[in-house]
């Protein structure tokens, strides 16, 4: 559950998703769950020319699987805490592995 | 524990009779709960575009889902796109509303869902025209083939190199 956690301490920020039909959607992300569903709101979308269906679009919920990258803003990543709960979690998964 | 307020009721007054604004809001639920089903409820009763794995878009209304977010679409029409290029004017794209009505659609079949601005709504898609349905048909048939040829080719020479596309069997569009 590292990674739910993870992107709820970025709720309000304005965040890049890159789905794996390569369309860049910004927006502010508003919401995740724990198959990492994404909603962003006050989208705007990379090339928006190209993919007319999202023109009228304002908010929107992103199913977790066809997602292939989220950028983040640097500024809002917490790096030493990452860092610190990534070890606690390996620590976790070896413990319960035993 | 929801307050039964309404428009009706009398404005709540200060000491002295001062209007102190509207009656303050029932505590709801947290304002974030991070589940499925919390980020849909929000999208309940809205006109949502829903993309499909096979490349569909359905424009239609939510009325019901469930956990694993299969939907239910009310007044649903599938929308065709034909990027320019292929119409009689090839700077403009073409687009069409076909009818569908209520629509069933099962939770892993769906790659995103867009609430749309009522106020954008109105307004053709920027670049593109609205076309005779079968005219949009013929030509989004045609086109689909081409982009067919084309990723199948794409997806050879990938695979010469060792790379396995992470859509095969998957029409992402």
């Amino acid at each position: 559950m590292l990674f739910f956690s993870f992107f709820k301490t970025l709720i309000d920020h304005d965040v890049t998703v890159e789905l794996k039909n390569d369309i860049q959607i910004r927006g502010i992300l508003k919401s995740v769950d724990q198959y990492l569903n994404i909603k962003l709101e006050d989208i705007s979308v990379v090339d928006e020319l190209k993919y007319p269906h999202l023109s009228a679009v304002k908010n929107i919920f992103i199913r977790g699987s066809v997602v292939r990258y989220v950028h983040l803003p640097a500024a809002a990543v917490d790096i030493p805490l990452l860092e610190d709960a990534t070890r606690r979690e390996a620590a976790n998964q070896a413990g319960k592995a035993k | 524990m929801m307050e039964n307020l309404s428009i009706s009721d009398p404005p709540l007054l200060g000491p002295g009779g001062m209007v102190l604004g509207p009656p303050p809001q029932p505590q709801h639920l947290p304002a974030q709960m991070f589940t499925t089903a919390a980020q849909l409820l929000d999208l309940t009763d809205k006109k949502l575009m829903v993309a499909l794995r096979d490349g569909r878009k359905l424009v239609g209304i939510l009325r019901s889902w469930d956990q694993y977010a299969n939907l239910l679409l009310q007044s649903t029409k599938e929308r065709l796109f034909v990027p320019p290029g292929y119409g009689p004017n090839p700077s403009r794209g073409l687009y069409a509303d076909i009818e569908r009505g209520v629509f069933v659609v099962r939770g892993e079949n769906v790659l995103l869902l867009g609430e749309i601005d009522l106020d954008k709504d109105d307004d053709p898609p920027p670049g593109y025209d609205l076309a005779d349905i079968e005219l949009v048909q013929s030509l989004a048939k045609k086109c689909k083939a081409e982009d067919k040829v084309k990723e199948k080719s794409r997806l050879k020479k990938l695979a010469t190199l060792g790379f396995e596309g992470e859509s095969s069997g998957e029409v992402l569009l």
